[in-house]
């Protein structure tokens, strides 16, 4: 045998070794593996919100498994995320869905719009599963309709609190609304101009719309900006679509306030629109220095070493995991029977890691679907300034 | 109105610029580049690096998206479209390795750039506002540059020897390899030089409306129609196109605002209408 022949053998063993200690590690902590899904999409120009979805679960998951796994009942668990890119095409989502009843899951996040949460449904009513849709259509969250659970803030829900706010303080009168002319930013448009005319705001455009893939808004706002309104509300906006809409606003010479009731990315609203940025108001989650907890801290470093840049979406993405484990964790029945699951929701409550202070997770949505059907996570209203997002206020959803 | 028309004329540039590379590889190979909005993309995330992370000149970046998509675009022509046009006889072989190339540049793409929105600073600041019309004057530069870069390509393709070759082949691809064309080496060029093109539009264009992953597929879609309304295969055709989709919807979107999103109904319903009386377009193939 030559010199080189044992220099290879011994690499190639101390290499097999490494690997099979890394395997073992977090096994030897755990007695099975949980597996919990996502379907959504991870491609194309609404990449971004899947994304955000699936390595806030990764960098979650990774985190539990690195310190020993999760404890539910006798059993240790390692998590293992299981993904499923539905590329925003509902007849994907419905294979995606299927893929995870195959693979015995019963626990998903996703999808992340409305046609998707639609269209996935039936599958996961028929195969027992829990899915956390980030879709507003209220039909998928109120009776007969029992196993979807909405993981953010409904712009119906946020909405008229950033209106009545902007009102009250910053004098608005005349709003305008521009959306996608998609499902979701479609339906998100007709619920915010309800919520203002009920607040007596005076809707300006309502009917302003373009196609999700533009590039150059300048066309689309030319007309909305002659009309002067004090607030510009972009409704269901995609983080890609933000700083453009944003910028050819102010290059137009608008002057008044610009709003969106979508997560957005700050990094992003910078390079896209930089100072022309400063102003605008979305809703975020829990990162703000303001309200973050050394847990929320911890978890922005260890994505952003994961990943190599942190997405602020994140801050309310990071919740549907922690809701998913908590709950299994109060109730260990349910990690295999979702009907343990609905009933542990509704008396519900564990600290909230991710917030300073003593709030607590729970099941909330009683007044706007009639049962605990949503995650409470925190209305954190947003606003953008000079590179990152201030705190302007945080408001909850009962 | 004249901000409307501004708006077209400003969109009209930046379309026409996006056609011509997609009418060139068509041209010259009859193959439709469904690669074409994902080069756009790579041109515009090659600036990315260079201008907005690296904080080289923008004229440095721009230049070399151009080169980095030429050398790709070359690559492959010679190694993927020649090979499957020299083994396959049938026309869809093509379409679907440029359908495969585009899923391809997709996925390397949002692997290697991420899936977030990207911009750059801005090359000019301030705005130009007086006879009725607001245009940045960033937007103005890359009009005029996007006007240049048409300019020039037309006078290549007129004037110099490769540009002659190349639309030689584009007329009777047999006819010039009997005149002594070296059709291997311009059909090479030829699809260099549209990719190049693509390179430096989404270079140019990542600093007014930035760039992300996602966008290839529907800018490949937009490319399409301009070439379908002007006439695939024909430069002037391209630049008309883009033009008159540009304005098309600059005018729609005012226009027909109070009725929701029906401008791109319109026009696709008018292309329709227009591919039936005439279905090459404008121009009609081959250019002279």
């Amino acid at each position: 045998m030559t010199q080189s022949q044992m220099t290879r053998r011994t690499l190639l063993g101390a290499v097999g070794v490494f690997a099979l200690a890394a395997a073992a590690g977090p096994a030897a902590a755990a007695d099975a593996k949980l597996k919990i899904g996502f379907v959504g999409v991870t491609s194309g120009p609404a990449a971004a919100w899947g994304t955000s979805n699936v390595r806030s679960m990764q960098t979650r998951a990774a985190w539990l498994n690195e310190t020993g796994g999760v404890k539910i009942g006798d059993k240790t668990y390692e998590i293992e995320i299981i993904t499923f890119d539905d590329q925003k095409d509902p007849k994907r989502a419905v294979e995606g869905m299927e893929k995870m009843a195959q693979e015995g899951i019963h626990y998903v996040v996703g999808p992340n719009v409305d046609d998707g949460a639609a269209a996935v449904r039936p599958v996961a009513e028929k195969n027992n599963i829990i899915y956390f849709p980030y879709a507003f259509p209220k039909e998928l969250y109120t009776k007969p309709a029992s196993n979807a659970v909405l993981g953010m803030i409904a712009n119906y829900q946020s909405g008229p609190a950033i209106y009545k706010y902007l009102m009250d303080k910053k004098g608005v009168k005349k709003v305008a609304f521009v959306a996608a002319n998609e499902s979701d930013p479609l339906s998100q448009r007709d619920s915010g101009v309800a919520a203002a005319k009920a607040l007596g705001l005076e809707v300006v455009a309502d009917k302003d719309v373009y196609q999700n893939d533009t590039r150059d808004f300048t066309p689309v706002l030319t007309p909305i900006v002659a009309l002067k309104p004090d607030l510009l509300v972009l409704s269901g906006v995609a983080p890609a679509n933000a700083p453009l809409l944003i910028r050819s606003a102010r290059e137009l010479g608008y002057e008044g306030l610009i709003s969106a009731e979508t997560a957005q990315d700050a990094k992003v609203l910078s390079e896209g629109a930089g100072d022309l940025a400063n102003g605008f108001i979305s809703v975020g989650g829990a990162s703000t220095p303001e309200i973050a907890s050394d847990t929320m801290k911890e978890f922005v470093d260890r994505y952003t070493k994961m990943f190599g840049e942190y997405n602020d979406e994140s801050n309310t993405k990071v919740y549907a995991l922690e809701y998913i484990i908590e709950t299994l964790k109060a109730n260990p029945k349910a990690i295999d029977n979702v009907e343990e699951f609905k009933k542990t929701m509704d008396s519900f409550s564990a600290p909230n890691p991710f917030l300073k202070g003593d709030a607590k997770l729970s099941y909330v949505g009683m007044t706007s679907f009639g049962q605990k059907r949503q995650l409470a996570v925190p209305m954190v209203v947003n606003e953008y300034k000079d590179g990152a997002f201030q705190t302007l206020f945080v408001g909850t959803v009962d | 109105m004249e901000q409307v028309v501004a708006n077209g004329l400003y969109l009209g540039a930046q379309y026409a610029l996006v056609a011509l590379g997609l009418t060139l590889i068509f041209g010259l190979m009859n193959v439709l580049n469904f690669a074409h909005g994902q080069m756009y993309v790579l041109g515009g995330f090659i600036t990315y690096a260079v201008y907005g992370q690296l904080g080289l000149p923008f004229v440095v970046a721009v230049i070399a998206s151009g080169i980095t998509l030429a050398i790709i675009g070359g690559f492959m022509e010679r190694f993927l479209f020649r090979t499957v046009i020299r083994r396959s006889h049938r026309e869809e072989s093509t379409m679907l390795l440029a359908a495969a190339t585009a899923f391809f540049f997709d996925a390397v793409i949002l692997l290697i750039f991420g899936e977030k929105q990207r911009g750059v600073p801005k090359i000019v600041k301030g705005v130009f506002n007086d006879f009725g019309i607001i245009l940045p004057y960033d937007r103005i530069l890359v009009g005029l540059l996007a006007g240049a870069i048409i300019l020039g390509f037309i006078l290549f393709m007129k004037y110099t020897k490769p540009g002659r070759a190349m639309r030689a082949l584009a007329q009777d691809r047999m006819a010039a390899q009997l005149m002594g064309v070296e059709v291997n080496r311009y059909t090479m060029i030829g699809f260099a030089l549209g990719a190049m093109l693509a390179g430096f539009v989404g270079g140019l264009l990542a600093t007014i409306t930035g760039i992300n992953s996602g966008i290839g597929g529907p800018i490949s879609i937009k490319a399409f129609m301009m070439i379908m309304i002007g006439g695939a295969g024909v430069v002037s055709g391209a630049i008309a196109g883009g033009f008159i989709l540009g304005m098309m919807e600059s005018v729609g979107l005012t226009v027909l605002r109070q009725y929701g999103d029906v401008t791109y109904l319109v026009i696709f319903a008018a292309l329709m209408v227009f591919l039936s009386i005439r279905p090459n377009g404008l121009m009609g193939k081959p250019w002279g």
